[in-house]
């Protein structure tokens, strides 16, 4: 008996299902390693972020409370990539999806019927969001421009404006100082669970993540989005408007990256300040691809990067180190998704007799 | 007038270096195939282990090669997964700069506020700083700058007039014919996905040694990203990569001069995003200003090389 190592048909069906629980061992073993480098007991670091994580009610709460922008900006770069398209600008969406909530929340909710105060935060969290995503549309459906530098780029952009907001004209009158505008009135605010911080945008994410399957499996639109991912020659020869797709996938990813900001102003800070743009737009590309872009998949994979950045900062307060080993962490996951995948296209075989060692496509020997 | 327009100069150039010694190795590596996202990780951790090596040993030298290998062996990380484990190179390069970034923030917490080890202050060039203007603006700068100066004539001849750099270009090109030949592709994107790491390393050391000592979380701003940016806009040619990068360094060199001059003719904070927009209308331009330029992308860039077909 002899095992061997043998290439696996090309595109033979899905990737195997070890693959995800490969790159968490692959990145605990990288932290681990990082952690005894700099003399802590990995054991004991670990263990102060499991129970930062998962320790209590309270904390578990805090974990679907950073799961919500996940699965929004995850959500966001799943449905663009699904029509490989890169976008990297979910940071300045959500940004401009923040600016706009607080906005209507702040300055056109006192001109409102109270019932319509909240979806009109709604909807302009998506609607900004939206509207900053059509730049690096309309550029690379028209001038070919490449979509992950100018959406990148536009995440500074956005991100300089919003602190000018908070700095200069939206600047609370009465915050003593404090960089950030006056909080939202209480009907701009989105409904919470009980004591916690876990809010309605938990809800709306997971309604979205079902109609966005459902709209990518079941309607001649995500058929569409899917063939021209799949073959952008083959659509293109079925006559498929390219450019008008490229603008609504992104208008529509952009919309749920704005919905992100939104929720987090209208469910977390009830103002804009520092500190809504945390990277959970970055973070999304790795929920979006630990998912492998299936929008069912989100929730969990947003829930997992949800513990580690909750994980991550209860190592701060517990051990005293920098809460950013979180970001190290996800950016092993990614390259053990990737070494996985890669190893993926290979399998061991196991053979009755031993055979000797040929190379794809090589003849076989009379 | 003349004193203005040396200042300003001398501060455009000045904060062009970073984004040019970028600029250069990701056209190294870009010319052969390899397309590198994490320049800003790179750079980051370039900066650190500059800063940090210069606190240690208080030794420029020491500082610069530290930064320059650093960048080197993030690159090499890259290299292992695209072209070794052929992976979709966006998301490995993302990958390294989320690890950067992340592993920056980690590691650089004690530097933070610390007195930096190394200062590269500027030195004059005896003679070529005293000409007018010129002067000035480009020979009374630090030594990473010269440094630079000499790297684009150099990465230009090494690209377009020896044999190396015709392999580098036809590997960029056409992989399996250049493997035909009997050169050995892996190698050739290796090394020059490491030059790449070295030129994003020692930017990040002219970022953390030379343009502002010291060590500050996320201090390159995403230059790293404008850099690749500015790839597309040169054309893949070292030479045009000093414009951008100019251009670059101009309109930072803008906010210094109105917080200097303390006037405010242009909002602090529309100042402050000129540099990302206009790295976004270069790219704007390159596309519009005619096919000739569009076609200079390396024809395999970003696909990897499978011997086995």
């Amino acid at each position: 008996m002899a095992w061997r190592i043998e290439k696996r048909a090309a595109g033979h069906g899905a990737a195997p299902w070890w693959t995800l629980p490969a790159s968490f061992a692959m990145a605990l073993a990288v932290g681990a390693l990082i952690f005894a480098l700099l003399g802590h007991n990995p054991v004991a670091a670990y263990g102060a972020m499991a129970r930062g994580a998962v320790g209590s009610f309270y904390h578990f709460s805090e974990v679907l409370v950073r799961a919500i922008p996940l699965m929004l900006t995850g959500l966001a770069v799943a449905l663009a990539a699904t029509m490989l398209l890169w976008n990297i600008g979910c940071e300045g969406q959500l940004v401009w999806g923040g600016i706009a909530a607080a906005g209507v929340g702040l300055f056109v909710a006192p001109h409102l019927p109270e019932v319509l105060v909240l979806p009109a935060v709604i909807l302009a969290g998506a609607a900004g969001g939206a509207l900053w995503a059509l730049i690096p549309a309309v550029l690379k459906a028209y001038l070919a421009v490449n979509e992950i530098l100018s959406s990148l780029l536009l995440n500074y952009i956005a991100i300089i404006f919003m602190e000018h907001l908070y700095f200069g004209p939206w600047r609370n009158p009465e915050g003593f100082g404090f960089p950030g505008t006056a909080q939202i009135d209480e009907v701009a605010r989105l409904p919470h669970w009980g004591a916690t911080r876990v809010h309605l945008g938990l809800g709306l994410a997971l309604v979205l993540a079902l109609l966005l399957f459902g709209a990518l499996r079941r309607t001649p639109w995500g058929y569409r989005v899917r063939v021209i991912g799949h073959n952008p020659q083959a659509a293109r020869y079925a006559g498929f408007r390219l450019r008008r797709h490229v603008i609504g996938v992104m208008l529509l990813s952009g919309a749920l990256a704005g919905l992100a900001g939104m929720a987090e102003v209208s469910g977390i800070h009830f103002r804009l300040q520092q500190g809504l743009a945390v990277g959970y737009g970055y973070d999304g590309i790795i929920v979006a691809w630990l998912a492998r872009l299936n929008p069912l998949a989100v929730p969990f994979t947003a829930l997992l990067l949800g513990a580690l950045i909750v994980g991550g900062e209860q190592l701060q307060s517990s051990l005293h180190l920098p809460s950013s080993i979180s970001m190290v962490l996800e950016a092993v996951l990614l390259f053990g998704l990737l070494l996985s995948e890669a190893l993926a296209r290979y399998r061991l075989v196991r053979r009755a007799s031993a055979q000797p060692l040929r190379r794809q496509g090589e003849p076989t020997p009379p | 007038m003349i004193e203005e327009l040396a200042f300003i100069g001398q501060i455009a150039v000045k904060s062009s270096i970073a984004v040019l010694l970028a600029t250069l190795g990701e056209i190294i590596a870009e010319r052969s195939g390899v397309l590198n996202l994490g320049v800003e990780g790179m750079m980051l951790t370039g900066a650190l282990a500059g800063a940090a090596v210069g606190v240690a040993t208080g030794n420029p030298v020491a500082a610069t090669v530290a930064a320059a290998l650093a960048g080197g062996l993030l690159a090499l990380v890259h290299g292992f997964f695209s072209i070794s484990l052929r992976v979709n190179q966006v998301l490995s390069g993302l990958a390294l700069t989320i690890l950067g970034l992340g592993l920056t923030s980690f590691l650089g917490r004690p530097l933070i506020g610390t007195r930096p080890g190394v200062r590269l202050a500027p030195w004059p060039i005896p003679g070529l700083a005293e000409i007018p203007l010129i002067g000035d603006i480009f020979f009374r700068q630090s030594v990473l700058a010269y440094l630079a100066y000499i790297l684009v004539p150099l990465c230009w001849v090494l690209l377009y007039r020896t044999r190396t750099g015709l392999k580098i270009r036809a590997a960029g090109e056409d992989a399996a014919a250049v493997d035909a030949a009997g050169i050995n592709v892996f190698r050739l994107r290796y090394l020059c996905t490491l030059a790449g790491g070295l030129g994003a390393g020692l930017a990040g050391a002219y970022l953390s040694l030379a343009y502002t000592p010291g060590w500050k979380e996320s201090m390159t701003g995403g230059q790293g990203w404008v850099a690749i940016a500015m790839v597309i806009f040169a054309g893949w040619n070292p030479l045009k990569a000093v414009i951008g990068a100019f251009l670059f360094g101009g309109l930072t060199a803008l906010q210094f001069y109105f917080q200097a001059i303390g006037i405010e003719l242009i909002p602090a904070y529309i100042l402050r995003m000129l540099p990302y927009v206009l790295t976004i209308a270069v790219m704007v331009l390159v596309n519009t200003g005619g096919g000739r330029r569009r076609g200079a992308s390396p024809a395999a860039l970003g696909v990897a090389f499978n011997r086995e077909g």
